[in-house]
């Protein structure tokens, strides 16, 4: 059995008999179920995972949350790998929040994160399918009184002997009838549906219209509200005059919350209309005021002293001080927002005792709790349906629950169904961004150019201090998202200190696609290079001299350099940059090949990618997040930026928050390894190589070395010193 | 009382005309597969037809297509180029900006059946997508243009 999923087979065995035991199948058939089959009536349900209908449908119970990263198809197609049913016939459906769909690895929470969806459920759900077919052919043995032993399953039908045939439909209703086997086997032999480019099982719904988001849930006579929010953080509304806004035809209400002022209308405009009448007068705290630019000079000076220490090997700081020569450098990344398209909203039914939920969320049972303690109820009378998420990226995650509880507020004061929508300026604007960050480095190198002596030091705000996962996650004061590809480099220094210094501030902060990562391997991946530069090592082959005993790590690098041709010779003015990164139990390597126009402005022609993500469900799938995480990382690179002005954010939009489009986007071409290893995660191990490798390219190319983020052309001809 | 067309049906509304065409369809035609998005006309989740040119419904005040034909993403048939070239080229991720992504390259193909990459950069780079499907977007567009996308894509 494969390791690290946490759950053991009898506690599994457990988990299902119990769910299987008719208790599911009376529940509540959670929304979205029309993406389910309604034809055939359900009469087997082993287990919390699996339906089987007489109308041969097969219908995978999905706990994590699609949003975009395809596993409402990856996780049935481990199901069904087991259950060796007709792929044509599996539908996929949202699951309800209950614990049977915890996470199987992070605690007593549904929660879909950290790249581990298919890492994660991989065991538990192979077992699942697994034990319902060796019951779909112990029903099909007892139906013709011969051996199970004598019978298998293939494509949804069981073969018996003499050209016995059952399908799985028809044996349905008398497999319900069997003991769940305490200890299915795994089948043997070749595999039908893992890593095989299978076709999304949600496309067809995606490009029609009908795929149901959050925001398009509707129910009759339902309401929806805007929120009119303090101009800082922190801030709120002393007083409010609504009588204009409540003139405006459509209006029904104005209404304080602690998010702020909520306009409560019959449709989006005139709750926008309202919304531009109230007149309020906010209390700014004074805390609240700050801008990024002091920051930015806060944590210089901070970068300057000692902090915790996060990693510690040899005596980094004594080196150091006697080395001949020091390479230092500062980098900076800004606040990011995730500016998923779908902005948040949430739609609730508050009852006297009952509140439905209906949102695109990560944190199921975190945001069901906090609604719950927001509506004065116990958590088992909220229940909270999924819907598709239009993007995700961390921020429907979050550890403040605030778009839900914002919701439930304004649903408890109105006592009617109502949606919060909040318009994109209220999304960028709200915070729960990724940290701005701060990194001092210095190193020295031995006599053959290799790093001797590595010392880092790293400001940024916590994202974890503060929140209920504080006591599990940051440990000696140390949150490891801060440190993460850092402190944990596989990179052979035989000197190395990594320090940490978390100051607070009152900009809420967040995991964002790739968390730590998203900064350190910036920082790992271009000071590295420099050194490379400086000791007058092929940047390719300084990487796997310090990687010799990594050979997954050695495997994607070795193989992107191949496959972006490294080495051969480019157009002039174009320059190739490399990284590489493992992050999440994968391993990527990017290769950027880029020039720089008249103005400077940075011009990507193509990017190369190669991933080590362990044995692969669907290979299509891999590849689209590759794809997905590179023009993610792109968007950050070239244009990602929250700044804030008297506490003020000064980016609203997507003409002054841009994000990559059609033009300017470079080819990508993703491979992945062929390999038997624990299967890694695939929704974020591709952002976090992009931007190095395209601040390595820049500097080949240019001579440029641009060491903050967003690379925009003034920083680009101030480094060649033509700003 | 407005009066408009919406994918072939004659349909009356009572709202301002101020209101955008884009939460017209969505609140009160209940055809919410045009998203809102931005509601500045920056991301182009909105796109729609009005008499076959694709514009921004979350900008375009409703009382502006009085008498006029609008195209929605519901009104664009399942076995259209554009949409099996979708399928085929497995462009899509979380979704939320493929109705526009269509309805865009729908508008471009009935243009220029066979657009080269610069037609496509113009007429696609209005329509932002945070999970970066472009590459797979300008495949499909290819595809649907030059009629080879019928075929549904690779099956195991």
């Amino acid at each position: 059995m494969s390791e690290g999923t946490g759950i053991s087979r009898r506690q599994f065995m457990k988990t299902s008999a119990l769910a299987g035991g008719g208790l599911l199948l009376a529940c509540h058939i959670p929304f979205g179920s029309r993406n389910a089959t309604a034809a055939g009536e359900t009469v087997f349900a082993p287990n919390a995972f699996l339906r089987i209908g007489t109308d041969e449908s097969v219908t995978v119970i999905v706990n994590k949350s699609e949003m975009g990263q395809g596993v409402y198809t990856s996780l049935p197609m481990l199901l069904a790998e087991e259950l060796c049913c007709d792929w044509q016939k599996v539908r996929f459906q949202p699951s309800p929040v209950a614990p049977e769909y915890n996470h199987a690895q992070f605690g007593p929470i549904m929660v879909t994160g950290g790249s581990t969806s298919v890492r994660s459920e991989w065991e538990r759900l192979s077992l699942a399918g697994a034990a319902a077919r060796e019951m779909l052919v112990a029903a099909a043995a007892g139906r013709w009184k011969v051996d199970p032993a004598a019978c298998r399953a293939e494509n949804g039908i069981v073969l018996g002997p003499g050209g016995k045939q059952l399908s799985f439909g028809k044996l349905a209703a008398s497999a319900a009838k069997l003991p769940v086997p305490r200890e299915p086997r795994l089948k043997s032999g070749a595999r039908k549906l893992l890593g095989k480019p299978l076709h999304r099982l949600d496309s067809p719904a995606k490009i029609n219209g009908s795929a149901i988001f959050g925001i398009d849930v509707a129910v009759p006579g339902m309401l929806v509200a805007v929120i009119a929010r303090p101009p800082v953080f922190g801030g709120r509304a002393k007083s409010f005059d609504a009588s204009g806004a409540l003139a405006v035809p459509g209006v029904r209400q104005a209404l304080a919350v602690d998010a702020g002022v909520a306009v409560v209308a019959d449709g989006f405009w005139p709750a926008m209309k309202g919304r531009e009448k109230l007149q309020i007068v906010w209390e700014e705290p004074e805390e609240s005021k700050i801008s990024t630019s002091a920051m930015r000079r806060d944590y210089a000076r901070l970068a300057a002293t000692p902090g915790l220490t996060a990693r510690k090997d040899g005596d980094a700081p004594a080196v150091l001080a006697t080395a001949k020569k020091r390479f230092e450098a500062e980098y900076e990344v800004p606040y990011l927002a995730h500016a998923p398209m779908e902005p948040l909203n949430c739609f609730v039914d508050l009852k006297a005792d009952s509140c439905l939920i209906r949102t695109g969320s990560q944190f199921q049972t975190v945001d069901r709790n906090a609604a719950a303690r927001v509506a004065g109820l116990k958590p088992e009378q909220v229940t909270l349906e999924t819907t598709f998420l239009g993007g995700g990226f961390g921020r429907r995650a979050c550890t403040g629950s605030d778009f839900v509880i914002e919701a439930v507020q304004v649903a408890k004061a109105i006592k009617l169904p109502v949606k919060v929508i909040r318009t994109r300026e209220d999304d960028m604007r709200a915070g729960y961004y990724r940290p701005m960050w701060y990194d001092r480095v210095s190193a020295c190198l031995d006599e053959k150019g290799m790093p001797l002596a590595w010392h880092h030091c790293i400001v940024g705000q916590s994202i974890i201090a503060g929140t209920p996962f504080e006591s599990a996650m940051v440990k000696d004061g140390i949150d490891d998202t801060s440190v993460e590809g850092a402190a944990n480099t596989p990179y052979e220094i035989p000197n190395l200190q990594v320090e940490l210094h978390s100051p607070k501030n009152a900009v809420p902060v967040l995991w964002w696609r790739s968390v730590g990562h998203s900064h350190t391997a910036f920082v790992m991946e271009c000071f590295l290079d420099e050194l490379a530069h400086a000791a007058g090592i092929d940047p390719f082959q300084y990487r796997r001299r310090l990687l010799a005993k990594h050979p997954r790590t050695l495997k994607v690098l070795e193989t992107v350099a191949e496959k972006a041709g490294w080495g051969k010779p480019l157009p002039k003015g174009h320059g190739r940059g490399i990284a590489v990164h493992e992050s999440f139990g994968s391993f990527v390597a990017q290769v950027a090949e880029v020039s720089i126009d008249k103005k400077g402005a940075l011009k990507i022609h193509r990017v190369v990618c190669a991933i080590d993500c362990g044995r692969i469900v669907n290979p299509d799938t891999i590849k689209a997040q590759m794809e997905s995480g590179i023009t993610f990382g792109l968007s950050a690179a070239l244009f990602g930026a929250i700044t804030l002005k008297n506490g003020r954010v000064e980016q609203g939009n997507f003409h002054d928050y841009q994000l990559m489009r059609m033009q300017g986007m470079p080819r990508v071409e993703a491979y992945i390894i062929d390999s038997s290893e624990h299967p890694g995660g695939v929704g974020e191990p591709g952002v976090p190589p992009i931007a190095p490798a395209l601040a390595n390219a820049l500097f080949v190319a240019t001579g440029a070395r641009v060491r903050s983020l967003p690379i925009t052309a003034e920083k680009i001809l101030a480094a060649l010193g033509k700003g | 009382m407005l009066i408009f067309h919406v994918n072939g049906k004659e349909r009356r509304v009572d709202v301002t005309p101020d209101t955008p065409l884009l939460w017209v369809l969505r609140e009160k035609l209940g055809l919410a597969g045009s998203k809102f998005g931005c509601g500045e006309g920056l991301c182009g989740a909105c796109t729609v037809h009005v008499d076959g040119q694709p514009l921004r419904s979350c900008v375009t005040p409703v009382g502006d297509v009085r008498g006029k034909k609008v195209m929605t993403i519901e009104g664009i048939p399942e076995n259209h180029p554009v949409k099996k070239a979708w399928l085929a080229q497995e462009v899509s991720q979380c979704g939320y900006c493929q109705p526009g992504q269509i309805m865009s390259a729908v508008a471009l193909l009935k243009k220029k059946p066979k657009p080269n990459d610069a037609d496509i950069d113009r007429a696609m780079s209005g329509n932002l997508c945070r999970c970066g499907t472009y590459g797979r977007i300008r495949r499909a567009i290819h595809a649907a243009g030059a009629g080879a996308s019928t075929k549904g894509g690779k099956k195991p």
